[in-house]
């Protein structure tokens, strides 16, 4: 799937839905909201403390899709994705009001498994971390072990995660390595096909690519694009032209000081091309930020 | 077509909530069921005879391991992991707490009843120690204290502030030897210091004193004042030094007039911190300055009364009211290094510029 | 790189390079004098010093002969530090958990200034709370040891008295080295990595699960480092040992009868009346006691700063 430098990507899988995606005609039809959402936010805010962060942001996410979240830093965005996976909570100042939606039902109610919850909505974090005790193999099933979930095959959910994250070929011959031992891009995709081996729906990819070199950001890019066949993927990201590579769908963040709104959010190409506020179109023009 | 939800909520007042902490009135359920183990751990220990608060803090902590478990039948494994081996952490935190806390709580509820008006002020000269709480005093011990403190500080001050210019400022070729040693120094027990003095001050000089006490505790000093000298030096910012070279500046000239000068009050507190290690040393004092019963303000006369020892003197008698004074006295001395911590630590600040 | 230096700073050079010797100085001859005045004994008694079994003064005249041997007391040292690691080590460390990973952020503010205040509470007032406070409590736990475990030898006790023993000694030591245990591994479990944790819980992991993963393991060597100090301060205990524990000149691994002591109480208990000869076996004593607290504190250093280094 060699589609990484096309605005949006052209997708197999939305023929293979059945769902026309139009997102590439200038007309704008709105097939768009006949997809399934993977995920969805309702009037959804964040605060530390008193200090208000995040101001009702109402964004969905079509399922089996990439959306990226730009913005200029400090505006919100990484607290936002914690949001999504309820690790935003972790903070003992944090706040927040509104409602997550998954598959129609609010992760946040109170009858909700946080624990179980992310299971389904995996993230990978901005610099690679492995944990360091264990080797290649361990971490790809540290996951399953957390969880204590059982499983047939360990070898082969091993093979099939480091298979989708593209290291497969590089590591299958030391398994038994530490997890340290690989270099940075290596490290970023262990991560992923660790994150991978509780079979979540969702990945929320934190800048994934900020502390690595453009190879390796290219291969995770690849990566990404491959991923988002099966699972939704949310990733957060500085640079505008990995967002316009990798992502079908951008949402646009903007803080004036004050809490981070959701200025825009649409179809990549038309955010990137013919976007309908003028912040949006100062920012990917690259005027601030 | 925009991704944002058409349907927008009407904000006029969004309100902060953390709905993952439990609703307050599970909390106080919670905190209910708590109290009433409480109590039945007390019944408990009463029907069965099981002794002391360590039988009530048993009887306690099976009932809480237990509820646990109960309460987490069917959450899964992981889950149920956390929640019994998270109560078994909070319990063997309390345990490892347990014995500081109750000497915090020793020295007030049983050291206050021999305070009174002239504590600090009187000494033992004519007061034994059986006689009524309202008589006699510390202060000749507080005297002796800080007569040994004061000299061991003359010592170890100059000693330690050199030392931490030569780890920062010199940076000799001994740098990593000294650092090791005075980090290992740290470990020299406080008898054998005593010992160290005893064999040769003492032989010398032919008999106890203040001084001699004072030099072996200048010993456990050293190495605390010397570490914490060259932390503070160590935060000096290499643009001042710079700025100073630039201007000229020798290398001397720049220690002394412009780092040492931004590094007084944490210098001070090195010296503080050093003294709050040795003020209730007794080891080193049984084998060099002993003791006394009254007031003496010469050192190098003889022996001399100190916190320490006052308080091990009247704990080995052992009398109701020789222990009363004990704890007085160790109330006292608890509440001074309680005062240099405070200083230290306001002290330790103020560097900043 | 040949650096010119003025006259002024050659001074100021040389100045504070004595200042910095001295500290070594002041080690250096510590052990040497130690040594010195004691060698006379190690080559008296040779390596019966430290195997022996008696602590004689002799009769002076030549009749019953001096015999000085610290064997009882070095494992007396021994036990009684080793019984003091045992509790100290786990309790440390689930302190240091809960203060990290638990507590909510006020009472982890104030547990941890209590704690600072704590390692700082003289050997002293340990000595004084054993005998006062926790004897009783104590003794009670002996007997309980020695009803249901008397067949295990360590905890075997004839007599039934309970008081003063190495157990109760142990107790109290481990009380006084726990702060000290707890400060070190809290501070090297604060430093993990914020990711390593949040990766943890990402995957669905719950507090304990991310704790055994990612905490302990990193944590690991600076933990033993503190243990290590903890110690070092056990070993050279002598106020707590010598109002705690019924100094019997005996090897006694019973940790729970009144019989034992360590090499620092003996040394305070035998100096106010020892012969010159005496003296120099008390010195000899010390000399021991010193290197095994030398070694164990800078084993204690090398460890913790290799563990710092890693970290950073």
């Amino acid at each position: 799937m060699n589609v990484v430098n096309q605005v949006g990507t052209e997708s197999k899988t939305s023929k293979e839905n059945g769902i026309i995606m139009n997102e590439m005609s200038a007309s704008g039809a709105t097939a768009v909201a006949e997809r399934p959402l993977g995920l969805e936010t309702r009037g959804l805010h964040a605060w530390f403390g008193s200090h208000h962060v995040l101001s009702d942001i109402n964004l969905q996410f079509p399922e089996r899709s990439v959306t990226g979240l730009i913005g200029p830093s400090g505006c919100g965005k990484s607290t936002f994705l914690r949001m999504l996976n309820r690790m935003h909570e972790f903070i003992p100042s944090a706040a927040m009001a509104g409602e997550v939606l998954m598959n129609g039902s609010d992760i946040y109610a109170p009858e909700v498994d946080a624990a179980a919850m992310r299971l389904k909505v995996g993230m990978v974090f901005q610099k690679p971390n492995p944990f360091p005790a264990m080797t290649i193999k361990e971490n790809v099933l540290a996951g399953i072990k957390l969880a204590n979930l059982k499983v047939s095959n360990h070898d082969d959910i091993v093979e099939k995660c480091l298979t989708r994250a593209g290291l497969w070929k590089e590591v299958k011959d030391r398994l038994n390595a530490s997890g340290g031992s690989l270099s940075g891009g290596q490290q970023q995709r262990l991560c992923i096909a660790r994150s991978l081996a509780v079979e979540p729906t969702i990945l929320l990819m934190d800048e994934p690519c900020s502390a690595l070199d453009p190879g390796s950001t290219l291969r995770i890019e690849e990566t990404i694009h491959e991923l988002a066949e099966k699972i939704t993927v949310v990733i957060v990201t500085h640079n505008m032209q990995q967002a316009s590579r990798v992502s079908n769908y951008c949402a646009f963040f903007l803080s004036d000081g004050g809490p981070g709104v959701l200025v825009e959010a649409d179809a990549t190409r038309k955010m990137f091309t013919n976007p309908t506020d003028t912040r949006t179109a100062d920012y990917v023009q690259g005027k601030f930020g | 077509m925009s991704l944002t939800n058409e349907i927008s909520v009407q904000v006029t007042e969004a309100i902060p909530t953390q709905p993952w902490h439990k609703p307050r009135a599970a909390q106080r359920r919670d905190v209910l069921t708590y109290m009433a183990l409480a109590l039945v751990a007390y019944a408990i220990v009463m029907v069965t005879g099981v002794a002391g608060p360590d039988g009530w803090a048993l009887v306690f902590f099976v009932e809480v391991l237990a509820l646990t478990i109960v309460r987490s039948r069917n959450i899964g494994k992981a889950k149920s992991t956390n929640a019994i081996v998270s109560t078994v952490i909070g319990a063997g935190a309390v345990v490892a707490f347990a014995p500081w806390m109750s000497i915090f709580f020793s020295l007030i509820f049983k050291g206050f009843h021999g305070l009174y008006v002239g504590y600090l002020f009187r000494d033992m000269r004519v007061t034994t120690p059986d006689d009524e709480l309202n008589m006699g005093g510390v202060g000749h011990a507080i005297i002796g204290s800080m007569l040994m403190v004061l000299i061991a500080t003359a010592i170890t001050l100059p000693l330690g502030i050199l030392s931490g210019v030569y780890l920062t400022e010199v940076r000799g070729r001994l740098t990593k030897v000294v650092r090791f040693v005075i980090q290992s120094m740290s470990g020299v027990p406080s008898i054998v210091a005593g010992l160290f003095i005893y064999t040769t001050v003492i032989a010398l000089t032919g008999s106890f004193s203040g001084f001699a006490g004072a030099l072996a505790l200048s010993v456990l000093m050293l190495p605390t004042v010397a570490r914490t000298a060259e932390e503070v030096l160590k935060l000096v910012p290499e643009d001042l030094r710079a700025a100073s070279y630039a201007l000229g500046a020798r290398q001397w000239r720049s220690s002394l007039m412009v780092v040492l000068p931004t590094v007084r009050s944490g210098l001070t507190t090195a010296a503080i911190l050093g003294v709050a290690r040795v003020v209730g040393e007794t080891a080193p004092l049984l084998l060099t300055a002993l003791s006394n019963n009254a007031f003496k303000f010469n050192p190098f006369d003889g022996p001399i009364a100190s916190m320490p020892m006052y308080i091990f003197g009247l704990l080995q008698i052992g009398t109701e009211y020789s222990l009363a004074r004990a704890w007085s006295g160790s109330l006292v001395l608890m509440l001074i290094v309680l005062a240099l911590f405070i200083t230290a630590r306001r002290l330790g600040g103020k560097d900043k510029r | 790189m040949h650096v010119v230096y003025s006259t002024g700073d050659r001074i100021f050079r040389r100045v504070v390079t004595a200042g910095a010797v001295t500290s070594l100085l002041v080690l250096a001859l510590i052990g040497l004098f130690l040594f010195a005045r004691g060698v006379e004994i190690f080559r008296d008694m040779g390596p019966k010093f430290i195997t022996g079994t008696n602590w004689t003064a002799g009769s002076g005249d030549g009749i019953i002969p001096a015999e000085f041997s610290i064997g009882p007391m070095l494992a007396g040292t021994i036990v009684t530090s080793l019984i003091a690691l045992f509790f100290a080590v786990p309790l440390s460390i689930a302190g240091a958990l809960y203060m990290e990973f638990f507590a909510p952020a006020k009472i982890k503010r104030t547990l941890v200034s209590m704690l600072d205040l704590a390692a700082a509470i003289p050997s002293l007032f340990f000595g004084l709370w054993g005998i006062q406070v926790f004897s009783s409590m104590g003794e009670r736990w002996s007997a309980l040891t020695s009803h249901y475990l008397g067949w295990f030898p360590l905890f075997n006790n004839e007599l039934g008295i309970f008081g003063r023993s190495p157990f109760i000694a142990g107790l109290v030591l481990a009380a006084m080295i726990v702060p000290i245990i707890t400060s070190v591994s809290r501070e090297v479990y604060s430093r993990t990595p914020r990711e390593l944790v949040d990766s943890c819980y990402a995957l669905g992991g719950t507090r304990w699960g991310a704790i055994r993963a990612v905490v302990l393991p990193y944590g690991r060597s600076g933990v033993v480092g503190g243990a290590m100090l903890g110690l070092g301060r056990a070993l050279g205990e002598t106020v707590a040992v010598y109002l705690l524990l019924n100094l019997v000149f005996k090897y006694n691994f019973n940790i729970l009868e009144s019989e034992g002591g360590n090499i620092a109480s003996l040394i305070a208990t035998k100096f106010g009346e020892a012969t010159p000869y005496e003296l120099k076996a008390l010195l000899a004593a010390g000399f021991v006691l010193f290197l095994l607290t030398l070694s164990v504190n800078m084993a204690a250093t090398a460890v913790v700063q290799r563990s710092a280094r890693d970290r950073s």
